[in-house]
């Protein structure tokens, strides 16, 4: 069972943040997801698992506006009290705008989410210039503080990404992230390629960042451990459907699906 | 006792497993389990090992689902169905109602035992000063020298880590515990500290079930028993 409960999951919320209706996606006769409803309320942390090929990644890719579903629909609350906005009916450049200030997205690979030519700092603060700040002084200082919130110090605050590990590279792509203080955060296996020892201290960084930033969350994943760790509900995906969800512990340590015994007795202790 | 509000009420739960990886197997636990607990009793759960008193507490927790029944905790002055109720849901209940101690601590890589304990005050927005100052005095009280406390609990001793956990559970109790073995590796001294400890939830209107295998343990603690082989579920065919 979870040794940290997450303060997070408030029932006074009246409504979702997000809300997924019979989204499916195909790649021609081949189903790449199938019919997935769920909702997300404010500062709930949604883990999707399942092996590869089980249709997470293309998911996600759906929820986070990178490829339009074939049917279906994403709602999303852009700002608390809004009306429900249609990611997909919005023209191009206003859902490029939103994914770039309501919305975060960590990817697996940080050399997707980081501009590899441009100084740390200059990754962090293009988030802000993205939401109108001007003032240089203010940015940089943002910047400054970001970096070492995620445990890079500041004096680098110059350098470029390439000139960083794999595991700090992943921390700059998280500060890039959160800067803008996004509602919703999406991660594709932000553990992914990492060391072990690494890998532990990112995910202590994020399951802090999560829960004192109260945010929402979709983290896939195929590592039970890590969604043991960071996430309050779970679904579990096989050949694009979802064939069981509910509450994180329970689904490690009750599986009801015969895939989900499948796959927690396929892991050593989780 | 009778006047005190009813904090947790079970009606016909029963529990099997099915092992779809294992021929289907299924395997029944127990069947028909009603009982209630009030505030400020301690129900301890009797039973051969096997019987399913772990599997109930967890049940209790929301951490098993049963086959079928309700488990209704009070949270907030109303009853909560955790059997059927949305995981946010149980999370809240978790959160400021509902606690659950094991006899094993699940360590986060980097987070030192002071930061385990004071972790459900702030959750429950303790001021972060008092907040340490309360874990500390916990984490001395059950014998955990000092040194050890911005330590990570990792290296710890398998008796060290229980106390961190049983600190951590105990630090502010909740109006509703399930204790699953708090005793079961430590020495005399610190036994008697968990004894106190349940006696003092207690009196503070908690309401515990509880499994200990510590048979004076078990005496000093109860005040109702329930035994659990008084449900078993006959063996069927799949």
């Amino acid at each position: 069972m979870n040794a940290l409960v997450s303060p997070n999951a408030l029932t006074g919320t009246l409504r979702p943040i997000l809300s997924v209706r019979s989204v499916s996606r195909f790649y021609g006769e081949r189903i790449g997801c199938a019919d997935v409803s769920f909702d997300l309320w404010p500062g709930e942390v949604l883990g999707i698992v399942g092996e590869s090929g089980s249709g997470k990644s293309t998911l996600l890719r759906c929820l986070s506006g990178i490829d339009r579903p074939d049917a279906g629909e994403v709602l999303f609350e852009a700002t608390p009290g809004a009306d429900f906005l249609e990611i997909f009916d919005l023209p191009e450049q206003d859902r490029r705008h939103l994914m770039r200030t309501a919305w975060g997205i960590v990817h697996q690979n940080p050399r997707d989410g980081l501009r590899m030519n441009v100084s740390a700092g200059g990754n962090v603060g293009e988030r802000l210039m993205d939401r109108g700040d001007r003032h240089y002084g203010r940015i940089r200082e943002a910047a400054a503080d970001w970096l070492t919130r995620v445990e890079i110090e500041a004096a680098r605050i110059d350098d470029q990404p390439r000139q960083f590990s794999g595991g700090m590279q992943q921390r700059l792509q998280i500060a890039r992230v959160l800067v803008s203080n996004p509602r919703l955060v999406f991660m594709d296996e932000p553990t992914g390629g990492l060391d072990v020892s690494v890998q532990a201290r990112l995910l202590d960084l994020l399951r802090v960042l999560v829960r004192d930033l109260g945010l929402a969350a979709i983290i896939v994943t195929h590592d039970l451990a890590v969604a043991r760790l960071l996430t309050d509900r779970l679904m579990v995906m096989k050949d694009g459907r979802v064939v069981e969800a509910g509450l994180t512990d329970q689904v490690l340590d009750d599986p009801q699906h015969a895939y989900t015994q499948l796959l927690t007795s396929a892991v050593l202790a989780v | 006792m009778s006047d005190q509000p009813e904090m947790i009420r079970v009606e016909a739960v029963s529990k099997s497993f099915t092992l779809h990886n294992q021929g289907s197997v299924r395997l029944p636990v127990f069947r028909d389990v009603n009982f209630s607990v009030r505030a400020g009793e301690v129900l301890v759960l009797a039973g051969a090992s096997g019987a399913g008193k772990s599997s109930l507490l967890r049940i209790l927790y929301g951490n098993y689902l049963p086959s079928s029944g309700r488990i209704e905790i009070r949270h907030d002055g109303e009853m909560v169905d955790i059997a059927s109720a949305l995981p946010r849901t149980i999370l809240e209940v978790r959160r400021r109602t509902l606690g659950f101690v094991s006899q094993f601590l699940r360590v986060i890589p980097r987070v030192s035992a002071l930061d385990i304990v004071r972790d459900p005050l702030l959750a429950r927005g303790l001021d972060p000063a008092e907040a340490t100052e309360r874990a500390g005095a916990m984490l001395a009280r059950l014998n955990l020298p000092e040194r050890l406390w911005t330590l990570a609990p990792a290296t710890f001793s398998g008796g060290e880590q229980q106390r961190v956990n049983i600190a951590r559970s105990f630090v502010d109790p909740s109006p509703v515990m399930l204790i699953d073995e708090p005793t079961a590796s430590l020495d005399a001294r610190n036994r008697d500290v968990v004894v106190e400890l349940i006696a003092e939830a207690r009196s503070h209107g908690s309401a515990i079930v509880g499994i200990f295998h510590d048979e004076t343990v078990r005496e000093r603690v109860a005040t109702r028993w329930l035994d659990i082989t008084n449900f078993r579920a006959a063996a069927d065919a799949a």
